[in-house]
């Protein structure tokens, strides 16, 4: 692979294939599906962030003209106490089945208990308050630090600290106990010059997109179920049904209509099964639409943590040290991203001495999924300010303190594996030599802060086949749901190596009936993955045609050559063939043409990304206005550079919104106060400047083209830039997120 | 032989070696080797025939899905690190057979 | 069985009539009685803009509208942007700048914006963020949308 090859399609902005279906309002999502006869769902949620169930009486429910039918966790197979294994984690089947219909306890405000179909969701709405459950209230746990405490109230009745592999015997709320060690931290910190330790808290936050979940079931007589929905993950959704339903994974078909955002929240069952059950008791196909509250309460926002990180640093600038104690919030059941965070916490940096220790600890809120990056916000945060911390008490700029410290391929991350070839130190140098860096900032309360970010991508599965027609065009089957642009960067990887336009390769999303197995469209991963796969179809597809030009010529396939969208013969090289024409003798020369492909690749390339950000605090009522914001990151190689400036510039709005307004506010009884989009207070068009991306390119290369993931590591840095930016205004250093303006002006006022 | 980096919570196993130099074709072959030198180290990373769930296996820096089946080159460097839970989701041939079956 | 109001009105150029119930709002209507998916749903209190429509020239969140309001009145939904010659200038705008990646806001956006133009055809960045303000966007952080828009503003026939 050339690191300055040109291309004729990589690297060009076309319009996406989806696009004007999107811009018209034809595009069909999730809830726009509409079929015959049918019924519509509605969820009765828990009221209490904790209690047990003593009895349901559905029976006036059942007797509102209207009603269909209506479920509870009775109605799903038992579920059993073992963990089923998916792929790079694994998950209880119980604690899976329970999320999705209460079994004995209710464990967060708006888990779901019971559920109604009926002819319409006014109806069904109606039939909810009709359904009585008796509650024992039980005292709720919801912070991470008194849920680890001996005494506080346990969630789960069997729940015992599990340390690497070894239960401890000892019930708790803490699920797991992880570690990582590098060298000896404690004979490090003896020789540093200067040691910084700080603790950081941060609220739950919510993924926040735009659409709330939506599923569609047919469960036909024949036993076969369909599901319409809007997923990350088709594959994963059939997977996951399939043991909570009790029935095998081929009488399920998972149809994946566009998706309205995910981020990583549209992944795990929430009305899947409900609708299923439905279905299946009413004959009808069963929609189970949530509406914005239940989304806040009852979906999966990212862990409310506390952190301590402990960092030394030697007077020539080498960071020596660094120590960091992590506690997540894994909401209801276990299962918070504290692995993921421990893996990117101090990563960006050569420390010779590390040790984390990261616990997973369960509290009455919503079990908590995945959020762009998972984890890794909430630790780049603690150790993004203390990084910038001792770099100020040494005297140094940020980004040259960074420079001076940076991980570079061969070195070893803090849990083991070394880096391969990574662009962190092209981005601080990038950042130090951008016209934001160099211009100087003026004004009353204003102030700039540097952060960086690393987030390591995975690769998983993907399978692609690609069907010639008859003029030269070719449709592209592939599986990954489009979220941000998917179809584009997947159809020019094909078109690139095929030698055709962009608009000559047609993409379509297939369902789990008419594609090979995909994995989700997440964790960075669907234009490495599935692009790959797209490149290994188009190449067979080049075989195979040139199998049909060879006999066109009546010669050896080894006699012909391929470029730049022509065949050639080896033997007479005035006689081409162009990539059409061998298209339209098809029929002629052995009959349709399909390439295909299937692939889990490795090399996947880690993400580093430094944002600039600049920002004036009005010191009489702490709010923050961001006046200029650039995120540079090593984009491996762009394939469609719109659609990357985009991952970047939507990744750091979504931090900035984490660091200065976002949180769930709960009452003392486990109630969010403000699950609305009012009170959930999201970043608007007004509270931004122009978000510019500086895109450094160093390939990855594990891919053809040098592809590296892109989609989330732009939402690791901001809290902390933000935080930094805030002290250099201010002069106050921020420990708590959302640094809102009763937060900022309490520090403030605090300082004198 | 391929290098094994003990995972710190382990080290008590391996009299505090952070590294051991193990062989085997397979990681199966490699845990099974591990726990002949180290007992009841196979235990903290396998239940029955799958890797804990809390834990994925990197071999050269690259997470296998094949588990204990995935094969290791001579100079292959093997990690233990978390795996991640929820939304990397795939679920293994092992789950893919009816309930019925999944009894016998 | 609720009873139902028979109510009419024109919807995006044509003279049309439906029944609902006194509960529904126009966005239940126009998504569940009439079929037009195009507006969605995104909070259902007015806070997102994701449902926004053209109500006698002033732009509204149709989820705090109910449909019995609509009768006599004229309402734009995004399925009227278009015209039979092609895409409006916004609609085009935002597919070159990129000013999509998952859609779900793209409707309202553009509803929002037809009104804005049609009130100031050449607003400023500051004019463009504080009228959109009422719509909500998650994935693109709104730089693209914001330069789409000012740059349909520059395009001529965005005065039709």
């Amino acid at each position: 692979m050339a690191e300055s090859a040109t291309y004729k399609v990589i690297g060009t902005r076309p319009i996406r294939h989806d696009g004007v279906d999107k811009v018209t309002g034809r595009a069909i999502y999730g809830a726009d599906v509409q079929m015959a006869g049918l019924l519509h769902g509605k969820v009765l949620r828990s009221p209490h962030a904790h209690a047990r169930i003593r009895s349901i009486d559905v029976s006036r429910a059942l007797a509102l003209p209207g009603v269909k039918a209506v479920v509870t966790s009775a109605d799903l197979p038992p579920a059993e106490d073992r963990t089923i294994q998916l792929g790079e984690g694994g998950v209880n089947l119980k604690y899976l089945s329970h999320n999705i219909l209460a079994g004995d306890k209710v464990l967060y405000k708006g888990h779901p208990i019971a559920a109604v179909a009926a002819t319409s969701p006014h109806l069904a709405e109606e039939a909810l308050a009709l359904i009585q459950v008796e509650y024992e209230v039980l005292p709720p746990v919801l912070d991470v630090r008194e849920a680890m405490q001996d005494d506080a109230p346990l969630l789960h009745d069997n729940l015992k600290t599990t340390s690497l592999g070894q239960d401890t015997d000892k019930q708790s709320n803490i699920a797991t106990h992880t570690q990582f060690k590098v060298g000896d931290v404690e004979k490090g910190f003896a020789k540093a010059d200067i040691v910084i330790e700080r603790e950081f808290t941060t609220a739950t936050v919510h993924q926040g997109y735009i659409e709330p979940h939506n599923a569609t079931a047919m469960w036909n007589p024949d036993g076969q179920l369909t599901i319409w929905e809007s997923t990350q993950g088709a594959f994963t959704v059939q997977r996951q049904l399939a043991p909570v339903l009790g029935i095998p994974v081929a009488q399920i078909r998972v149809i994946p209509a566009e998706i309205g955002g995910g981020f990583g929240g549209k992944i795990n069952l929430y009305l899947e099964p409900i609708a299923a059950v439905l279905s299946k008791k009413t004959g009808h196909p069963v929609k189970v639409l949530m509406n914005r509250a239940e989304v806040f309460e009852s979906t999966g926002p990212t862990p409310g943590s506390y952190i301590r990180v402990k960092m030394g640093a030697t007077k020539d600038g080498r960071l020596i040290a660094a120590q960091a104690y992590m506690a997540y919030e894994a909401g209801g059941y276990p299962g918070s991203p504290i692995g993921a965070g421990m893996m990117c916490i101090f990563t960006p940096y050569d420390i010779p001495n590390v040790l984390i220790d990261g616990f997973d600890v369960v509290v009455n809120k919503p079990k908590t999924a995945p959020y762009r990056a998972p984890g890794a916000t909430n630790a780049a945060f603690a150790a993004e300010t203390v990084v910038d911390e001792l770099g100020e008490k040494l005297g140094l700029d940020p980004l040259q303190f960074r420079l001076r410290n940076a991980a570079k391929e061969g070195m070893r991350r803090p849990d083991g594996p070394t880096h391969p070839r990574i662009g962190y130190l092209e981005t601080v140098q990038a950042a130090l030599n951008s016209d934001h860096y160099r211009t100087p900032l003026e004004g009353p309360n204003v102030g700039r802060g540097v952060a960086s970010g690393y987030w390591f991508n995975v690769g998983l599965q993907s399978s692609v086949s690609i069907n010639v027609n008859a003029d030269g065009s070719v449709t592209l089957v592939e599986g990954s749901t489009d979220i941000g642009g998917t179809r584009a960067s997947i159809a020019m990887q094909a078109a690139e190596v095929l030698g055709l336009k962009a608009e000559e390769v047609r993409p379509i999303v297939a369902d789990t009936a008419g594609v090979g197995y995909n994995d989700v469209t997440g964790g960075s991963r669907t234009t490495f993955a599935s692009g790959y796969a797209a490149i290994e179809a188009a190449h067979d597809v080049l075989r195979q045609m040139t199998e049909r030009a060879a006999r066109i010529w009546k010669i050896e396939p080894q006699d012909v050559s391929f470029g730049d969208g022509v065949f050639r013969n080896a033997k007479e090289p005035d006689q081409r063939l162009t990539f059409k024409d061998v298209a339209a003798q098809l029929g002629r020369t052995g009959g349709p043409l399909t390439g295909r492909a299937t692939v889990a690749p490795r090399g996947v390339g880690g993400a580093f990304a430094t944002h600039i950000v600049d920002l004036q605090v009005d010191p009489e009522t702490g709010k923050v206005t961001i006046l200029r914001y650039t995120a540079v990151q090593d984009v491996g190689k762009a394939i469609h550079p719109s659609y990357v400036e985009g991952q970047m510039q939507g990744g750091a709005v979504q931090g900035i919104g984490w660091a200065l307004n976002e949180e769930y506010f709960y009452t003392d009884k486990g109630v969010m106060a403000n699950a609305s989009f009012l009170d959930y207070r999201m970043p608007t068009s007004l509270d931004l400047p122009m978000i510019d991306t500086i895109l450094v390119e160093v390939p990855n290369p594990g891919h053809p083209f040098g592809v590296r993931g892109v989609g989330e590591v732009p939402i690791v840095p901001p809290v902390a830039a933000i935080a930094n930016a805030i002290y250099r205004a201010v002069g106050v250093r921020m420990c708590h997120s959302p640094m809102s303006p009763g937060l900022v002006m309490t520090e403030i006022l605090a300082k004198g | 032989m391929a290098v094994v980096w003990i995972p710190s919570l382990l080290q008590s196993l391996t009299s505090g070696e952070e590294k051991v130099s193990v062989r085997g074709a397979t990681v199966g072959e490699i845990i099974d080797n591990l726990e002949a030198r180290f007992p009841g180290v196979k235990d903290r990373l396998v239940n029955g025939t799958e890797i804990r769930p809390h834990i994925a296996v990197a071999i050269d820096g690259d997470v296998s899905p094949e588990g204990l089946e995935q094969d290791v080159q001579e100079s292959s460097e093997i990690h233990f690190i978390p795996a991640l839970s929820g939304g990397l989701a795939d679920v293994p041939r092992s789950v893919l057979v009816s309930p019925a079956a999944r009894q016998s | 069985m609720p009873t139902k109001v028979h109510v009419q009105m024109r919807l995006n150029g044509e003279e049309v009539d439906f029944l609902c119930e006194p509960r529904q709002s126009v966005l239940e209507v126009l998504r569940d009685v009439l079929g037009l998916t195009g507006s969605k749903e995104g909070c259902n209190n007015g806070n997102c803009g994701a449902c926004s429509v053209i109500l006698d020239g002033v732009l509204v969140n149709s989820c705090c509208v109910l449909g019995v309001e609509t009768s006599g009145r004229e309402v734009t939904t995004i399925e009227g942007i278009a015209s039979p010659d092609g895409l409006h200038p916004l609609q085009q705008k935002f597919l070159e700048h990129a000013a999509l990646q998952c859609g779900i806001c793209t409707p309202g956006f553009i509803v929002a914006a037809k009104a804005l133009l049609d009130k100031n055809p050449h607003p400023t960045e500051h004019q463009v963020r504080y009228w959109l303000a009422g719509n909500l966007c998650r994935c693109t952080g709104y730089d693209k949308i914001i330069r789409a828009v000012l740059d349909a503003a520059q395009t001529t026939e965005a005065k039709a």
